[in-house]
């Protein structure tokens, strides 16, 4: 059974201007120790995925249909007291800006010990030596000495880690990762990706990881979820899909990646913009920029399976693999 | 052939002098030094016309400083800077002003670089306008011109830039740069900050109007595939210095510095699916206090003794290809 499973999850945003259906009929599932890539464009939603998945969703925005199952149990049927208890305890969030979640008037020792106590009944030195364990875990050197520090003393990366390593202090059985490595340097960003991945086998931990960047996912993610205006277009394990995307908006990104053209030759894009959620026509959001569009796409498709492992929201599907260098 | 601008022996220290109480502190005897950033040590560097030279590095390691030097937008601290083989400093101030058209900068942040309370059209025009590039008459044909030329719509002068999306924006400061018709573009981290789809866009534009107006690009980014794609020649910085240059194919087939090395083996990429690598430990140290000898020692696998002491020099390992490590200088 899957640790967590999302069913045609539908989250609305009702603006003064309109609707926003930021997520809309997404589903998908992710086992004990896997890692789910969650890979769209600004505004494709994957973030309020996130969110609703958490039940951090402020109005305007309302989770008006669908389901959210932990190990078996609907979140969206519990009370925001009890969905407090759970949240920092058995589901978890990391954010892209660590600034955001760390206090910055406390010390890391502080704010570990209290997410610790929180949750378990233990006594305060146990919880610092918890801290102490979970700071050693995400490979910070001389956790004692990093205990003590404000945020502000930390960098960049040191904070991501601190972040995730109170993500990790009550050993959730679901993490859920927003953009952690997108403002990190490059070699800070393999650190923290090889560690995860680590820690992620070793725990049991479920992750949902964020991102718009397909080629972090190539070497993290299991499974891959690529999102457009709001709703799954494609999935499947990462090798496969990224080797063969049906979806020709999967297409479109991975052609338009650089290492994926020919040096000095223009790029191969995909034309136009996204569109905006507020004046989404019906049918499939993607026909405008897609290459395959017909007559057939003034209507959404439906999910199909065309592998037992893959989905795909098309009418018209990629017919060729893409050739890999 | 005299490189379209040079760079020498640049040095660039930030520094925030002390106050009145830590000059009183120091009068009477307190260990009170300023606090100096070393941004850029001793870098030297040349880009020839038509080149589109690649500048890669981590936060921190002073690209963007590098960037601003070379577009005269602050000054170095020390060393000189030439455009067209004559040093700036020989210039008299009409002619300093031409040179500072000639090199024009492309930032990050779109959005932020725009004024809110203009319209597209007069930012685009103000530049041609104030500096007599376009007769009165012709101003506006011009920016509709100039507006075709990077894809957006003449229709659009009246709007505001917040009416505009993320590549929309970027598209306006390429028009704003083009319009005083320089000869070399400074792009800090000009595709940064857009969607993958977007980014593809820019980057065909920026190549499209290389070929059409034969500019010249320092292209700085810390995204090693952007870089790859579009560079002649590359330049790796780290914390303050260059630390190898190469024609692309050759940098990115035969990386000669442990930092470069290291670098290129990180990059995510689509088609490394392998989980198993072991990536370099520790992160860029401060500028404010630089390591001694080579900067990168600390972290690089293969430090001895001498890296503590000694910095070490560029070396041409190959054809153009110059690094900086004692490790070429074994037998």
């Amino acid at each position: 059974m899957p640790v967590l499973s999302v069913e045609n999850l539908k989250t609305y945003f009702f603006t003064k201007a309109g609707v926003v259906k930021a997520v809309d009929d997404v589903s998908f599932s992710v086992d004990e120790g896997k890692v789910l890539g969650l890979v769209g464009e600004s505004g494709s939603g994957k973030t309020v995925t996130g969110f609703s998945i958490m039940g951090l969703v402020d109005p305007p925005g309302r989770i008006v249909g669908g389901r959210v199952l932990l190990e078996g149990e609907n979140l969206l049927e519990r009370r925001d007291d009890a969905m407090r208890r759970l949240r920092g305890d058995r589901i978890a969030m990391i954010f892209q800006d660590p600034m955001m979640t760390l206090n910055p008037v406390l010390r890391i020792d502080t704010q570990m010990i209290e997410t610790v106590l929180a949750h378990q009944a233990v006594s305060r030195e146990r919880a610092r030596e918890l801290s102490r364990a979970a700071l050693g875990r995400v490979g910070i050197p001389s956790p004692d000495d990093r205990l003590k520090a404000y945020p502000h003393q930390l960098s960049g990366g040191m904070r991501q880690r601190v972040a995730i390593a109170i993500a990790l202090l009550n050993n959730p059985r679901v993490i859920v990762a927003d953009e952690p490595t997108t403002a990190l340097d490059v070699t800070i960003q393999a650190q923290i990706l090889f560690e995860v991945q680590k820690l992620a086998r070793e725990t049991g931990t479920a992750m949902i990881w964020i991102t718009h960047d397909l080629s972090v996912i190539a070497g993290l993610a299991d499974e891959v979820c690529v999102m457009y205006a709001g709703r799954i277009v494609e999935s499947g394990p990462t090798a496969d899909l990224l080797d063969s995307p049906k979806h020709p908006y999967t297409a479109g990104l991975i052609a338009s990646i650089p290492s994926r053209n020919v040096r000095g030759q223009p790029l191969k894009q995909i034309p136009g913009m996204t569109p905006s959620l507020l004046r989404l026509k019906p049918g499939c959001p993607f026909r405008d920029r897609c290459p395959n569009a017909g007559a057939a796409c003034e209507v959404m498709p439906e999910i199909t399976r065309p592998s037992p492992v893959r989905t795909l929201r098309c009418f018209y599907p990629m017919a060729e693999p893409v050739t890999t260098q | 052939m005299t490189p379209l601008l040079a760079l020498a022996n640049i040095t660039k220290n930030f520094s925030r002098p002390l106050d009145f109480a830590a000059k009183l502190a120091r009068v009477a005897g307190a260990d009170v030094h300023e606090v100096v950033v070393h941004a850029l040590d001793d870098v030297t560097m040349t880009i020839a016309e038509g080149e589109v030279v690649g500048l890669a590095g981590e936060s921190g390691c002073g690209k963007s400083t590098l960037g601003r030097i070379a577009a005269g937008i602050l000054k170095p601290t020390k060393g000189t800077r030439a455009w067209r083989g004559v040093d700036i400093t020989d210039l008299d101030h009409a002619e300093r002003r031409d040179v500072a058209l000639k090199i024009q900068m492309i930032f990050q942040d779109a959005f932020a670089s725009l004024n809110p309370r203009m319209r597209v059209g007069e930012i685009i025009g103000e530049a041609p306008r104030v500096h007599g590039l376009a007769a009165r008459k012709e101003l506006q044909e011009y920016i509709d011109q100039l507006m075709r030329q990077v894809g957006l719509d003449p229709a659009y002068k009246r709007r505001f830039a917040h009416q505009f999306s993320g590549g929309q924006r970027a598209r306006i400061g390429i028009a704003r740069a083009l319009a005083v018709k320089p000869d070399l573009l400074v792009c800090d981290e000009a595709v940064a900050a857009l969607d993958v789809s977007i980014q593809a866009q820019v980057l065909n534009l920026f190549m499209q109007l290389r070929a059409e107006f034969n500019l010249t690009y320092l292209f700085i980014s810390h995204d090693l595939g952007v870089v790859e794609h579009l560079s002649d020649r590359v330049m790796i910085m780290y914390l303050g210095r260059i630390v190898e240059t190469a024609p692309t194919l050759e940098l990115f087939q035969h990386a000669n510095h442990p930092y470069t090395q290291a670098l290129l083996a990180e990059v995510p990429s689509l088609n490394r699916r392998d989980h198993d690598f072991t990536p370099i430990t520790g992160e860029i140290p401060s500028p404010i206090d630089p390591p001694p000898g080579c900067h990168f020692h600390p972290r690089c696998p293969h430090a001895m003794p001498r890296c503590r002491v000694e910095n070490p020099l560029f070396r041409e390992v190959a054809p153009g290809h110059w690094s900086a490590c004692h490790l070429n200088d074994m037998p």
